[in-house]
């Protein structure tokens, strides 16, 4: 059992019976009620280059295939992330509320400032980094309550990350929370109700920058610390950064190290859930974390899109991009490709190259925390398995309403005492 | 068929067959050595086959392509004889290669 296809319903018959121009897979309903697997397979099969002439963010073309996002991932040099262009999101931002930030930037200013804070991720510092994070997750699931129905992601996942992500910034303990706050509220679509306005974000973003101006002005000073902020304010690709880049920046890290980790962490106790052979096989074999991570992350596809914007006219898949048109990858369609991962629709914790799935992303802006958010996963269940017989999953889940960020908000569980 | 050897960052050494036409990378995924993640599967877009190629072998592998590059730039521990062995094809030529491998791929 899994989340594959659901038998046919009524809006699963709307996937197969809609004419194919009608198709428009970038409306954060369908995500949010977990509709939008049969839309992909149905594009992966009948026109797996798709051209969606008229959604809510104008037209833009659907890369469904595993290999094709491969292959305009790859290719920096004619799909641009360059803000100025739209940035990486299906929704253009208005030019007066755009920032860049270095995912959202070409090469070779990208490569600059994102060397100034990969080293975060460096071998030697996730092994510093190793023994706290086991010390964090075990005081959090040791406090979890037992035998009563709490939501998962509230007492674990968003905390764990959170800290984590505190961390990361060395950012004031007790006011972590404010991190997620700004997470959520960066990415939010205005029709999903965290924010009910452009302007109320903008205003909330703007106390995010204050806040971390605070900090760089106290950390440009002192020494070279191992944090996200000494690294940019020491960085000459990164110390003189305008206040919005500086912005952009901050809501990038925040977001790809908190949002992401946080809603495989969620699935990852949904799966279980739901494929009980593959958490029996965990169980007997713990070992298995090492597959069972990235199945994890395929699996839950946390951001299920990543968008570019051709420089030139380019052929993919028999289709012509015109240079100027939006483009977007499908990770969460190219993860349930069949024609590159065998069963994709089967949730397997030790199938063969586990590793080989898009949710990372590929070419040069290529997930820059990948291994950190292994091995926080890898941790937290290590700690699960030690603990707990079963996680129970006892209500229905609540998704995000997005087609950019696929997020779990509320996963009732109990943990049998 | 040739011989080629990884030694891991911790100094183990794995010695095994590779084949003609196929990558270095492949060799290592083929035959189970730890320490090649191939995330990507061989298209030079990830950088987790990142390898340190010994100097006496370096005419023999080539140089690094345009795509290696810029995929290298971002690697961790990045050295003058670093390459993705997923760009080294493996020709009779390279019986008794050895590489190394970083601390951990990203």
């Amino acid at each position: 059992m899994n989340d594959a296809p659901a038998p046919l319903g009524l809006t699963d018959h709307e996937a197969y019976s809609l004419p194919l121009d009608k198709i428009d897979v970038s409306q954060g309903r369908l995500f949010q009620n977990q509709l939008h697997l049969p839309y992909f397979e149905r594009l992966r099969r009948e026109d797996p280059v798709h051209y969606c002439a008229d959604s809510q963010f104008g037209p833009y073309w659907s890369i469904t295939k595993y290999n094709d996002i491969v292959a305009v991932d790859s290719n920096n040099k004619v799909f641009s992330s360059a803000s100025e262009f739209g940035g990486i999101t299906i929704r253009d931002r208005r030019p007066e509320v755009r920032r860049e930030s270095f995912i959202a930037m070409d090469a070779p200013r990208h490569d600059d400032q994102r060397k100034a804070v990969s080293p975060i991720v460096a071998p030697q510092n996730l092994a510093r980094m190793e023994a706290g994070i086991r010390e964090r997750a075990g005081k959090v699931l040791d406090n979890l309550p037992r035998g009563e129905k709490f939501n998962w992601v509230e007492k674990v996942s968003v905390e764990l990350t959170t800290q984590m992500l505190a961390i990361l910034f060395d950012f004031p303990w007790e006011d972590r929370h404010l991190l997620t706050r700004w997470s959520d509220v960066a990415t939010a679509d205005i029709a999903a109700g965290v924010v009910k306005t452009e302007e109320e974000r903008e205003e909330i973003l703007a106390e995010c920058l204050a806040y971390f101006t605070r900090l760089w002005n106290e950390r440009v000073n002192a020494d070279m610390q191992p944090d996200l902020l000494s690294m940019m304010a020491h960085s000459p690709a990164t110390r003189n950064m305008t206040p919005d880049q500086f912005l952009g920046n901050l809501i990038l890290l925040i977001v790809g190290g908190n949002d992401t980790t946080r809603n495989s962490m969620s699935g990852s106790v949904l799966f279980m859930h739901r494929n009980p052979d593959q958490f029996a096989k965990l169980k007997a074999n713990p070992a298995l974390l090492d597959s069972a991570v990235p199945e994890i992350i395929r699996y839950q596809t946390p951001l299920s899109h990543m968008r570019r914007t051709a420089l030139e006219d380019q052929e993919i898949g028999g289709k012509v991009i015109k240079k100027g048109d939006k483009v977007v990858m499908w990770y969460c369609s190219g993860n349930r490709d069949d024609t590159a991962i065998e069963n994709p629709n089967a949730f397997i914790i030790d199938r063969k190259r586990p590793r080989q799935h898009l949710s990372f992303g590929f070419g040069i802006h290529r997930c820059v925390g990948n291994r950190l958010a292994e091995m926080q996963l890898k941790i937290v269940w290590e700690e699960i398995l030690k603990r707990f017989d079963r996680i129970d999953v006892v209500g229905p889940e609540t998704r995000v309403f997005s087609s950019f960020v696929h997020g779990i908000e509320d996963l009732p569980v109990i943990i049998s005492g | 068929m040739p011989h080629v050897t990884f030694i891991e960052h911790n100094g183990t050494a794995h010695t095994v067959e590779a084949v003609i036409g196929k990558s270095l990378m492949e060799a290592a995924v083929d035959n189970s050595v730890p320490g090649i993640d191939a995330d990507c599967g061989g298209a030079c877009a990830c950088a987790t086959c990142h390898v340190f190629v010994a100097p006496e072998w370096e005419a023999k592998t080539g140089t690094r392509n345009e795509a290696e590059v810029a995929m290298l730039n971002f690697a961790a521990e990045v050295k003058p004889n670093s390459r993705l062995s997923c760009q080294i094809e493996i020709t009779a030529a390279h019986d008794g290669l050895v590489v190394h491998m970083p601390d951990g791929q990203h």
